[in-house]
């Protein structure tokens, strides 16, 4: 009978490649016919090279036949397309890195490779990340598998699509102001961003380069602190890393939440939320209570200038980040006679879509002369603000609870052409990049018409162990229910 | 109406180091194009830069050399422009925090001096390198991300011969310090110029035009003589300066206004996310302080006093620090400022000069030298055989005393040897010594001549000299009495 | 004679600002689209500036908020000299560096030529 990896969690996988149950070559064949047989109507992969990818599980076979061990050894796993794994493409959803073959593997992909995993495919994405939906690709809008009629979100809605949808085990998505927490809930899969500097960013193709890190999409939270676990911690490559120990992060995950205080904050509770996510919050909230946690309201009085200062930053270090995206060295560049300078502009009229424009603009423009105190610092500063009301946040909790979205999944089109509209999603995932701060996204309930709606647990800087145990607890209570 | 130049010079340095600004790729020079280079300093996407440490300290040497304040609190901004030897359209510079402010450098020239201000000195990244073909051109990144140190100065240098001083004294400073190699072939020091004119008597500074990539020190200073007379004549025409950038032509001998650059000057600073601020303890500064090597002001003035060197004599020897340690090893070993001095200004910097080498490159070392002078001072060789040795103690190790020894070249010693060398001397001329004895003084030497040939250049030139003239004293004598 | 330091190469290290408050969004797409090296026609020169002006509009909202005193932060986490040791490292094959480039001259890039 042919494997099926429908439910197959990573550490199910591990165990059953440590005894022998199957083999890394059949677990990626099961995985190939998958993608071949959904991807068609999901479009969650814009890349797949099969003979790699088995020749790839082959080694795994190999490895372990000769003895060797590691955490991941014959688990494949699928990549965003943003991540840089050496031989393969890395378009970031985009027409402009068109030709382009990365030749390094990023830091997180090559500790993923020593413990054994293997790297197949690449997941759909918004253009460099840019984006809520993962409609603003260059390879098509990805659906969501649980309902075909909408987004997936994002902008890592192909790496949360492949996992929801049967096509993945796990996936890693990049997250800088919502992109794995939001179409993980979205798509109904646990996605963790990590604190800034727990994870190497070096190879990951920068957004915003002082918001971005990767993380995993998974099927549970124990999956999730698995690959945490093997990815984490100082890169001599990466300055922004810091030299913090990496703990048992499956260690932290007891089951209970007795002794916690977890915060609910005031502004993330309020008017135009969709009433069926907050009936889906308070209820995990209430669980949590039953699990052994006190609750408490908290406050976070700046969150409601989050989005702008977001924005701002995000667009401004953008405009720098991909103003290497010039047709010279590399990827697309189109066929402008005359100067360098009408090759660039044509080569990035051409080669970018919509949404990356307006962001290079909008970023260009508030660094421009005259204008970066007015911006900029201001938006850095109200970055410290908003930092502060983390720290007094969690002075008095653990952890906090949220919703991940205002509202469950959109429609396909529905924010194509209001873009303030589509900003304003991501006003409760925002604010754990601008602090820096780790957050989790956990499946907690389902709309009336079966859309996930997601459960956002947000913890203190390097405190991983914190929101994967309370993320745990909670997903352990409701084992059996259909989330 | 009298006019007066201001200029101030922007000089990029390439700095000693082994590696790139941010990169592990090697700085070596003439690799062919595109071969050492990496994900960073290409632009690849998803690179990230970390800083080389060995690029802040001698930044921060170079400034305590240059008397500047080295910044609490230092850190690295983006400077965006496109440009196609630009990997990131964007170059890491500093733009409001930089590792050195303030300091000076103090200039001479024709007997004057003058203190030339900087404003700072920051670290940057350098760009790639293109190359004009008929149709197209072709970058190559061999050069990108190469650590510069950009050193400014405030417009306080008033003539090109004022900058082509400072620019000396400069790398004169840089290479005592061991922070650049100061190659100008291999494009180690290039200066934008900054020029203004102002009638004089007037404080505010006229509008300035730049001259962009000066990369040799005769260049700096005819552009800087092209570019005064032609501000001056421009603006005493009636006319108003453009603030421009401007490119020398070498060939023509003018300045031609740099259109590429017209829309430049938005660029777009903002602090670099990838890397953090460098806060220096002072217990760092104060251990990198401790390397640094004397200032070549400062040592000049040393030698005059403690080895009592004239002012110019100093002033040869302190110009290279090589040649400064080396006369500084030579003098303490033989305990003879004066006559070390003599060697290395006359013969050994003929023989480097000859060579083309620098004085660590040769065979020739300080105890060497230091032997050989002590050799002549004991007086186990004259000094015509000790600069006979010379040429060949420059190319190949040796020991003086051991080849004075086996050649058999130490001097012809006592009184009573030399004295039967006269006498055969005199014997075998007498012609020469009645030319004396009819007054003709030069005739003495002659017969000193002939002693040295008789002790095959062996003997005391001075004792023979002595002892001839005393024999020939004594027949002057006796011809009188006879 | 003491010579004025308002002069000082390129920007002269200081930045004039504009007020927030004081201003209204004047966001100018065309002149930003050049700067970013966009070629922008018309049509999207125009959708750009109006929906631009929307989002401007928006973020202006930070205007609003007192910030004196208050340091900005640059990173998520406040870590300083981050070094690397001057040791060299390998890096790429030139096969595979010129193997990505879209036109190549030799072992150099090519690039229109450049007009100085």
């Amino acid at each position: 009978m042919a494997l099926d990896i429908d439910q197959l969690t990573v550490r199910q996988a591990v165990v059953g490649l440590r005894t022998g149950a199957y083999s890394s070559v059949a677990l990626t064949q099961a995985m190939l016919e998958a993608i071949a047989t959904r991807n068609p109507a999901v479009n969650a992969f814009v890349w797949l090279d099969e003979a790699d990818a088995m020749r790839q599980a082959e080694a795994a076979d190999r490895a372990r036949q000769a003895g060797q061990q590691g955490v991941l050894l014959g688990v494949p796993l699928a990549v965003k397309d943003v991540l840089n794994v050496d031989g393969h493409p890395c378009s970031c959803g985009s027409k402009i890195l068109r030709g382009y073959t990365a030749l390094y593997d990023a830091t997180a992909i090559a500790r993923l490779r020593a413990a054994g995993a293997l790297l197949v495919g690449r997941t759909n994405m918004d253009e460099f990340a840019m984006g809520s939906t993962t409609e603003n690709s260059a390879f098509g809008p990805t659906r969501n598998p649980v309902a075909l009629d909408h987004v997936a979100g994002g902008s890592s809605g192909g790496s949360a699509a492949a996992v929801a949808g049967g096509m993945a085990l796990a996936a890693l998505g990049t997250d800088t102001g919502g992109s794995i927490r939001q179409p993980a809930s979205f798509c109904g899969c646990v996605g963790l961003k990590p604190s800034y500097g727990r994870i190497s960013r070096y190879g990951l193709v920068a957004y915003a380069s002082s918001l971005d890190q990767i993380g995993p999409i998974t099927r549970t939270v124990a999956d999730a602190a698995l690959l945490l676990g093997v990815m984490a911690g100082r890169d001599a490559l990466d300055a922004t890393t810091l030299d913090q120990p990496v703990p048992d992060y499956n260690a932290a995950l007891t089951g209970d939440l007795r002794g916690l205080r977890l915060g609910l904050p005031r502004e993330y509770f309020v008017d135009g939320m969709d009433p069926e996510v907050a009936v889906a919050v308070r209820a995990a909230t209430a669980r949590c209570r039953e699990l052994g946690a006190q609750i408490v309201e908290v406050s976070l009085p700046h969150t409601r200038y989050a989005v702008a200062t977001y924005y701002i930053l995000a667009a401004a270090e953008a405009s720098a980040n991909l103003a290497r995206f010039d047709g010279v060295r590399y990827g697309f560049r189109a066929t402008g006679e005359g100067a360098p300078i009408d090759m660039y502009k044509q080569t990035r009229a051409q080669g970018f879509g919509c949404e990356v424009q307006r962001r290079i603009i909008l970023g260009t423009y508030v660094l421009s002369s005259g204008y970066y105190d007015a911006y900029y610092l201001r938006a850095q500063k109200v970055r410290t603000l908003i930092r502060r009301d983390f720290d007094a946040a969690f002075a008095q909790c653990d952890a906090l609870l949220t919703p991940v979205a205002p509202t469950p999944a959109y429609r396909m089109g529905e924010t194509m052409d209001d873009p303030l509209h589509m900003y304003l999603g991501d006003i409760f995932t925002v604010t754990a990049n601008l602090a820096g701060v780790c957050g989790l996204s956990v499946p907690c309930g389902r709309t009336a018409g079966g859309l996930p709606i997601g459960l956002q647990v947000l913890g203190p800087a390097f405190g991983e162990e914190r929101v994967l145990r309370v993320g745990h607890a909670y997903e352990q209570s409701r084992q059996g229910e259909a989330l | 109406m009298n006019y007066l130049p201001s200029v101030g010079l922007e000089v990029h340095v390439q700095l000693k180091t082994n590696t790139k600004m941010f990169c592990g790729c090697t700085t070596a020079y003439g690799a062919p194009p595109n071969t050492q280079v990496c994900p960073v300093c290409l632009g690849y996407p998803g690179a990230m830069p970390v800083m080389n440490v060995a690029a802040i300290r001698l930044t921060v040497l170079s400034g305590l050399m240059l008397g500047c304040r080295i910044g609490a609190h230092s850190k690295f901004d983006r400077k965006s422009y496109f440009y196609p030897d630009m990997p990131k359209n964007y170059q890491i510079t500093q733009y409001d925090q930089p590792l050195c402010l303030g300091g000076g450098l103090v200039i001479e020239l024709g007997g004057q001096t003058k203190l030339i201000r900087l404003t700072r000195i920051h670290l940057e990244e350098d760009v790639g390198k293109s190359t004009h073909y008929a149709g197209c051109s072709g970058v190559d990144f061999n050069r990108a991300g190469v650590p510069l140190m950009e050193i400014v100065t405030e417009p306080d240098i008033s003539s090109a011969d004022e900058a082509v001083a400072f620019l000396l004294a400069l790398k004169q400073t840089l290479l005592y310090a061991g922070v650049s190699e100061c190659n100008l072939e291999e494009g180690n020091l290039r200066c934008d110029v900054n020029i203004s004119v102002r009638p004089e008597g007037t404080g505010k500074l006229g509008t300035k035009a730049e001259i962009k990539n000066m990369n040799t020190f005769k260049g700096v200073q005819a552009a800087l003589k092209y570019e005064v007379a032609r501000q001056i004549r421009c603006v005493a025409g009636g006319g108003r300066v453009v603030q421009e950038t401007l490119r020398w032509d070498p060939d023509l001998g003018e300045t031609f206004s740099m259109r590429s650059k017209e829309d430049a000057h938005d660029y777009r600073y903002f602090p670099e996310p990838d890397l953090l601020p460098v806060v220096l303890a002072d217990a760092q500064i104060e251990a990198w302080r401790a390397t640094l090597p004397e200032r070549p002001a400062e040592r000049r003035a040393r030698f005059m006093h403690v080895y009592g060197l004239p002012a110019y004599d100093a002033g040869v020897l302190t110009a290279e620090r090589g040649v400064a340690d080396f006369f500084e090893a030579t003098a303490r070993l033989c305990g003879n400022g004066k006559a070390a001095s003599n060697w290395i200004m006359t013969d050994v910097m003929r023989l480097l000069g000859e060579s083309g080498r620098s004085v660590t490159q040769c065979a020739l070392t300080p105890e060497v030298l230091a032997e050989l002078i002590l050799l002549v001072e004991r007086r186990t060789i004259n000094l015509p055989t000790a600069k006979g040795l010379l040429p060949e103690l420059f190319e190949q190790a040796g020991r003086p005393a051991e080849l004075v020894a086996t050649r058999g070249l130490g001097q012809v010693g006592g009184e009573d040897e030399i004295g039967r060398l006269v006498e055969q001397a005199l014997a075998a001329n007498p012609r020469v010594v009645q030319d004396f004895l009819a007054g003709k003084q030069a005739a003495a030497q002659a017969l000193v001549g002939q002693v040295m040939k008789l002790s095959r250049g062996k003997a005391d030139p001075q004792m023979a000299g002595r002892l001839v003239a005393e024999r020939l004293a004594a027949r002057q004598g006796g011809a009188a009495v006879s | 004679m003491g010579v004025s330091c308002e002069w000082l190469p390129n920007h002269g290290y200081r930045r004039e600002g504009v007020d927030l408050a004081n201003t209204t969004a004047d966001i100018r797409v065309a002149y930003v689209a050049n700067l970013a090296r966009l070629e922008l026609d018309e049509a999207s020169c125009a959708l750009f500036q109006r929906q631009l002006e929307t989002v401007v509009e928006y973020v202006r909202q930070i205007g609003e908020l007192n910030l004196d005193g208050i340091e900005p932060t640059s990173h998520g986490q406040p870590v300083y000299n981050v070094f690397r040791a001057d040791e060299v490292r390998p890096g790429l094959s030139h096969d595979r560096v010129l193997a990505n480039a879209p036109a190549k001259m030799g072992e150099e890039f090519k690039v229109p030529r450049i007009v100085e």
